[in-house]
């Protein structure tokens, strides 16, 4: 098993697997995503109370689900980087970070556009919105510290401490809604119980959640390939690799 | 695991349980003003304080919504099932407003323990269902309401 973990750290090994499993990601994802997104906007049956805007949760839920996982996702590689120096671990942080902004300012985004017919508010000072905020805040930052350091090492620390520092904002903002009084309803989707909403509401809610997930481990590959390839620019397999046109 | 990583590994360990239990002493301590709301039994114990821009959030109480047909003035009681809270606001209430719904209303108290409310805001559930679903539960409902007072009848009837 160490053996393994040690060979994943090696960025040429990791840039081959990645060329081998991206359009396997890519495929299954894209069409997960856009069958479950067209049969949740399009076809699924509307809500008894608010209509045809629930629908907004085909994109809000899978968007708030991956930022969230985007960032525990971060902290086991910044837990890899302050242990094991490994580079790889670092590449993943810097890769994912923008991604994971992005998501969480969708999420952000979405739930203001729908909390305002539903709620009557574009924005409210509650816990959920408020802890949702910060991790946008944390995604910012991160980005930020990693681009203000130069020297590849150290840069690397300060953002993986900075990454695990936040990460005790995720449970804040999954159990919000149930530690204290918020706006913001609770879980629909819970592991233990079954889904607070009939089959044909959560099957395409499930797809477009997977089809997420692995959209993003495509875009988590192609984004550490390109950082490999600057970082690695010097190296023997790079400059091999450029030569015969990237067909390693 | 070499003696090294041993050693930083336990010190990242140490790092997020100490992290861990400041920012839950911290989320604790500030518990009341995390709180989005005063539930009404909070307010029925005189925890919210009178005359304060403060929230009051529950469901509306069922048949306790009374429409002034003059002006836009709405009077209703929000409860949370043990006490309730009788709230005044004029004003155009959200589409999801109606009895049974969730609401959470900014306004003050005043001293008689009426809430005079600036803003009402709709709280969704997390249930979703299909407008035929609900509908099909409606007739279940009234259908088994009828069939006991039915049956209430007919007991008395013999």
């Amino acid at each position: 098993m160490w053996q393994f973990f040690h060979k994943l750290g090696s960025p040429k090994w990791f840039y081959d697997i990645a060329t081998r499993l991206m359009p396997w990601l890519f495929w299954i994802g894209v069409s997960l995503f856009m069958a479950g997104v067209v049969w949740g906007l399009a076809f699924a049956p509307p809500d008894y109370l608010q209509g045809n805007s629930y629908r907004i949760i085909f994109i809000h839920v899978p968007s708030a689900f991956l930022a969230q996982s985007v960032y525990i996702m971060m902290a086991v590689a910044a837990v890899v980087t302050l242990v094991w120096r490994m580079k790889l671990a670092d590449v993943f942080i810097k890769s994912a970070a923008p991604v994971g902004a992005v998501l969480t300012f969708l999420a952000l985004f979405t739930g203001a556009v729908w909390g305002k017919p539903t709620w009557g508010t574009w924005w409210i000072w509650d816990a959920r919105l408020t802890s949702m905020l910060i991790l946008l805040f944390l995604y910012f930052g991160a980005i930020a510290l990693g681009n203000a350091i130069s020297d590849e090492k150290s840069s690397a620390r300060a953002v993986a401490v900075l990454v695990l520092v936040g990460v005790v904002n995720i449970p804040i903002i999954k159990y919000s809604v149930e530690w204290w009084n918020t706006l913001h309803q609770p879980a629909t989707f819970k592991l233990t119980e079954k889904p607070s909403m009939p089959a044909e509401m959560w099957v395409p809610l499930l797809m477009a959640v997977l089809g997420l997930y692995l959209l993003f481990g495509w875009l988590a590959c192609l984004r550490m390939q390109t950082e490999i390839l600057i970082r690695e620019g010097r190296t023997r397999w790079v400059k091999a690799l450029v030569q015969t046109g990237g067909n390693a | 695991m070499h003696p090294v990583r041993k050693k930083r590994l336990t010190i990242v360990l140490f790092l997020l349980i100490g992290l861990s239990i400041a920012v839950a002493l911290t989320t604790y301590a500030l518990r009341q003003n995390i709180n989005l709301f005063y539930d009404p039994s909070q307010i029925a114990a005189g925890e919210a304080p009178v005359d304060v821009r403060i929230r009051a959030g529950g469901m509306v109480q069922e048949d306790s919504v009374i429409r002034d047909p003059e002006s836009l003035k709405v009077e209703f009681k929000v409860t949370d099932f043990t006490s309730s809270v009788l709230v005044e606001y004029t004003g155009i209430l959200p589409d999801l407003f109606a009895e049974g719904q969730g609401v959470v209303a900014m306004g003050r108290l005043d001293g008689e323990g009426r809430f005079m409310a600036d803003q009402v805001l709709a709280k969704h559930d997390e249930n979703y269902m299909p407008p035929e679903v609900n509908d099909a539960l409606e007739k279940a409902a009234s259908l088994r309401a009828a069939e006991s007072t039915g049956a209430a009848e007919s007991s008395t009837g013999y």
